[in-house]
């Protein structure tokens, strides 16, 4: 019988570890893609396109899927997305592209992500190289941080001709697509191979180097022309409660890049575990430790569904992998005997009347406290900031919005005019992702290109997916004719 | 990067792909729009004899979901003033110099009208010339467009007068509603024109709507013929590019051909290129999508050049056409079964049903014991003996490369049935033929 015709039925329980973490959705065969592709209408002023952060040309790369240019195809994604195998596997397409998509109405939405990942595949496996670095400007930029901001402002910088410089701390780069999503969204392959295309731009990697520790910031700005600071975020906050620092409590972002580095099955994971927090990381971390064989597992969130900061989708996705919700609860102590986890004592939560605000806060209810017995508790509840970095930014007269770095929309430069930054470390309000690193990562440098060269962009670079205009041939050729057709849509909507 | 351009009889083009006359070339606003979206040329909408026109002009197929597979019209030709045709022609080609702009000609047969019109437009500067010869509705009725491509002897007359005037190429324009398109194609050879185009579009009734009766499309009750186009008419089109361009008559004359009907992807346009055409025309994908498919035509098309090292369209316009032959000629002793992959069937019998039914009772469902389900259904096995390798199971198999025609040597004589009939006059007979095969072991039940 034709394996890859059969549904892909998860039991756990049937398969292997190594198994267990393979990408969950299997890519798409030849005729899957095809099919799919044809079922796109190929709208116009697509709003798949608009809803995408990094304005993709969806329609005209999943047409180029239809007519079998798939090369093509992968082209015109890297051409507004240098992280577009990441973001094909890892984007919240429900939020995005595929929740705008037309056919939503009446039928259901094309897969977006993952006929871009049957092209992305399809340019990597031919090992097809789209761009070269630009003739040299003769200008340095420094980048600190190679994650998906900073990789993606390295590789268009490289691009226009600028001698970039990544410098990350951490053995590889990639960022969070290397070490903070899980193997069964992205594996690690993935998010190597990625930078690997960033590095063959001519950008030179150095990892394994802390800016402020190894290198000193102000060192950096005087060498270079222009630096770009795509840190990210740091490790999971204290959550202040008694017994946190026992044996067996653990920052939910290592709990997720152990398994991200280590072979699977060195992996320590316990058996029964609280996980803290319901945002994406906890999620992670709840579907890992079943992937990895954790019989209970418990998500214990001290507002109710409905608040939950995790998406529907991932939600259902946690249900789907036998992860318990524990709603309304708030932990006050960790137990445990010789200084190892034995139990998280929690606290029942009321919703109480909204608040003028109309929120409605969540509030103890007395004498409720119970315990859930556990031999680990994973702490996911957000990510600190990069506080004494930031802080030093300071120094140059640079500006914070809740402790996050501020910077002009328009093209992510900070107060100080040599100074850049994007990614996770500005995202003071929206939803920090990897499709929106990647745009900050674009903004910034074509505001580089624009600022030390004192030109615009060249013509066909990042222009077409990073200014929503009406379509130029429409602006032009009614420009050019004058015999002009009575109402024009450029004219009169935009 | 391989280079696209062309160079068509003295027409230049960056690329090969050309708007076809028709709505989309309407304008100067629309062929302006055209190339920079990248179109490497435009045969402007066709002008001439005044005209009016009317609503619900269009009429579509739709296929099982999918939207516009053909489509029919009983358009005119341009209904805006000469004039504004003629000032924005001139237009588009002083805005566009280097693209190709050619204008699409048609008025009543008389002599001076043709070559009046034809020095007109001369003076816009346009590229070259296309005579409608081919509109199969509303135009032909007045003695004008098929009425006139129809008849080989009006089509070498027309083309003579206009080759009198002309200074720059004339394309004329072939319908594809004749017997056989060679004649009217080497009545334009005889009369010296620059180059040829096809096909214009084809005589159709799109339907009829089983609650009104109304004939579909519907004109304030009534309806008539009108011309196909669309992917639908692409293997017609194929097929009349190909008999023209591999007539030897034509052949000498070494004109180039502009192929259309049925163009939608880069991949149809290499497929007529193969044929022998050096541009190709589109009209109805871009109806129904826009100038912007031209982007993917480009890129498709040079990648793939690229992937096969083609670095001119030179390199590979009409690579096909000498495989272009005649039954008479193809291998008799070329034998081919279907085969069956069954790691790859996922039983849906259609294979079995078509053969039972349609072909030649070859294919037996079988218990084959291929999995160790209790419930295992029965397997689509070919008795390849018994396989004439009509193709017909491989057709409606839904799964890719499930069903291959495999090559198989029978040990059958390789020959054709033209010699075949010269050798042995006698199987014309059909005792003799059952001899004949009997001595070869061709067996047919
Ligand atoms: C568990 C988890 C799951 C996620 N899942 C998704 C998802 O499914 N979909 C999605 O879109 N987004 C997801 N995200 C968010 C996404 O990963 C981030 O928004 C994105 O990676 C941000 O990119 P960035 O380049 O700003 O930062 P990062 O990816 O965090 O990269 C910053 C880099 O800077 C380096 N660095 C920091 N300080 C220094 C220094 N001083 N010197 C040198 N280098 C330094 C870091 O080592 C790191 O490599 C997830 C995040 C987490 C934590
Ligand atoms: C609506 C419509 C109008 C057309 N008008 C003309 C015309 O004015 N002159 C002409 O030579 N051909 C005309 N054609 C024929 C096209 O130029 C072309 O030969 C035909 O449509 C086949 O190409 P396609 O399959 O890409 O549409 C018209 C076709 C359509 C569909
Ligand atoms: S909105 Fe949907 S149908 Fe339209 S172009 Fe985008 S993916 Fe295709
Ligand atoms: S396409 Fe435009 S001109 Fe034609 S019927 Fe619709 S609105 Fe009217
Ligand atoms: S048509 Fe193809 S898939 Fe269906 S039963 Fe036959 S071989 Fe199998």
């Amino acid at each position: 019988m034709a394996e890859h015709y059969k549904p892909v039925k998860y039991k756990a329980w049937e398969m292997s570890l190594e198994e267990r973490f393979q990408e969950v959705f299997p890519p798409l065969s030849e005729r899957e893609a095809v099919l799919e592709a044809n079922r796109c209408l190929y709208c116009y002023d697509a709003p798949c396109m608009v809803a995408c952060p990094t304005h993709i040309d969806i329609p005209t790369f999943i047409r180029k899927i239809s007519t079998g240019n798939v090369t093509g195809s992968a082209r015109t994604i890297m051409e507004a997305n240098l992280m577009g195998a990441s973001c094909a596997r890892v984007c919240p397409v429900q939020e995005l592209c595929e929740g705008a998509c037309v056919l939503e109405h009446d039928e259901k939405p094309i897969m977006i992500g993952r006929l871009q990942r049957y092209a992305m595949d399809y340019a990597d496996e031919k090992k097809i190289k789209f761009f070269n670095k630009g003739k040299s400007l003769g200008m340095k930029v420094a980048i600190v941080g190679a994650g998906p901001a900073g990789l993606t402002c390295a590789g268009e910088l490289a691009k226009f001709g600028f001698d970039v410089t990544c410098y990350e701390r951490k053995m590889w780069p990639g960022g969070l697509s290397t070490y903070g999503i899980v193997v069964f969204r992205e594996p690690v392959e993935v998010a190597r191979a990625e930078a690997k295309k960033i590095e063959d731009l001519g950008v030179t990697m150095k990892t394994g180097v802390t800016i402020g520790e190894d290198i000193q910031f102000d060192q950096l700005l005087k060498d270079n022309d222009a630096v770009f600071v795509s840190i990210g975020l740091g490790s999971v906050p204290h959550m202040d409660i008694p017994g946190e620092d026992m044996e067996g409590v653990v920052d939910g972002l290592d709990f997720i890049e152990e398994t991200k580095v280590k072979p699977l099955s060195d992996i320590k994971y316990g058996n029964r575990i609280c996980v803290i927090g319901a945002g994406n990381t906890a999620i992670d971390c709840a579907t890992i430790a079943r992937r990895l064989g954790s019989e209970r597992v418990t998500m214990i969130y001290r507002r109710s569904e409905a608040e939950m900061p995790a998406y529907h989708f991932e939600y259902q996705f946690a249900l789907g992998e036998g992860v318990s919700f524990s709603f309304l609860t708030q932990p006050v102590e960790v137990l445990g005997k010789d200084g190892r986890v034995e139990g998280l004592k929690c606290v029942r939560m009321d919703l109480a009347e909204p608040d003028e605000s109309g929120r409605r806060v969540a509030v103890p209810v007395p004498n409720s406290e119970f315990v859930v017995p556990c031999d680990m508790v994973i702490k996911a509840i957000g990510q600190l900031k990069h506080t004494p970095f930031i802080a030093k930014l300071g120094e140059y007269g640079i500006k914070t919005v809740k402790g996050y770095i501020a910077v002009d929309g328009k093209t992510n430069r900070t107060a100080h005019e040599k100074i850049f930054a994007g990614g996770d470390c500005i995202r003071s309000k929206g939803e920090a992702s990897t499709v929106m690193a990647t745009q900050d990562g674009k903004i910034a440098a074509r505001a580089i290109y624009e600022q030390l060269t004192g030109k615009p962009i060249p013509e066909g670079t990042l222009k077409k997916s990073t200014d929503m205009t009406i379509d130029p041939a429409m602006e032009k050729g009614y420009a050019l004719c004058e015999h002009k057709p009575r109402v024009h849509a450029a004219v009169t909507t935009k | 990067m391989a280079d696209l351009s062309i160079d068509f009889n003295g027409i230049k083009s960056p690329n090969p792909f050309w708007l076809a006359s028709a709505p989309p070339s309407n304008s100067g606003y629309q062929v302006q729009k055209a190339f920079e979206a990248g179109w490497g040329g435009a045969v402007w909408k066709t002008v001439g004899a005044p005209v009016l026109n009317v609503c619900n002009r269009y009429g579509t197929i739709d296929y099982k979901g999918r939207k516009i597979i053909g489509l029919n019209n009983v358009e005119l030709i341009s209904d805006r003033p000469l004039e504004v045709n003629l000032k924005e022609m001139a237009e588009a080609k002083r805005n566009f110099p280097n693209h190709a702009v050619i204008a699409s000609v048609m008025v009543e047969s008389k002599k001076e009208a043709w070559q009046e019109i034809i020095k007109r437009i001369e003076d816009t500067g346009v590229d070259g010339f296309e005579l409608n010869f081919g509109c199969p509705h509303g135009m032909s009725e007045r003695g004008m467009g098929s009425a006139m491509g129809q008849v080989p002897e009006y089509t070498c007359m027309v083309t003579e007068w206009v080759m009198e005037v002309a200074t720059r190429p004339v394309i004329v324009k072939l319908t594809p509603n004749v017997t056989d398109i060679v004649q009217p194609a080497r009545a334009a050879v005889k009369a010296k024109a620059s180059a040829l185009s096809l096909i214009n579009t084809i005589n159709s009734i799109m339907g009829v709507d089983l609650d009104s009766f109304e004939i579909k499309p519907n004109v304030g009750g009534k309806g008539g013929h009108g011309g196909y186009a669309g992917p639908a008419v692409k293997p017609i089109a194929l097929h009349l590019l190909s008999s023209v361009a591999s007539d030897p008559e034509y052949q000498q004359s070494r004109i180039p051909i502009s192929g259309m009907g049925g163009v939608e992807t880069w991949q149809d346009a290499v497929e007529f290129m193969l044929l022998g055409a050096t541009s190709v025309q589109v009209c109805t994908a871009v109806m129904h999508f826009g100038f912007r498919i031209v982007d993917d035509m480009i890129d498709g098309m040079s990648n793939w050049m690229d992937e096969r090292g083609f670095k001119n369209c030179t390199d590979f316009i009409g690579k096909s056409l000498p495989r272009i032959s005649s039954f008479g000629d193809f291998d008799l002793g070329f034998q081919s079964v279907a085969r069956i992959d069954h790691n790859k069937c996922i039983q849906c019998n259609l294979c079995f049903i078509a053969c039972n039914d349609t072909a030649h009772q070859c294919i037996d469902l079988k218990d084959m014991k291929l999995t160790d389900e209790v419930t295992e259904r029965l397997w689509p096995v070919v008795r390849e003996e018994d396989c004439v390798g009509c193709a017909l199971c491989a057709s409606v198999c839904p799964v890719d490369d499930c069903i291959t025609m495999t090559e198989i040597d029978t040990g059958r004589p390789h020959i054709t049935w033209n010699q075949l009939i010269k050798e042995k006059p006698e199987v014309l007979q059909w005792d003799k033929m059952i001899e004949y095969r009997e001595k070869n072991h061709i067996h047919i039940h």
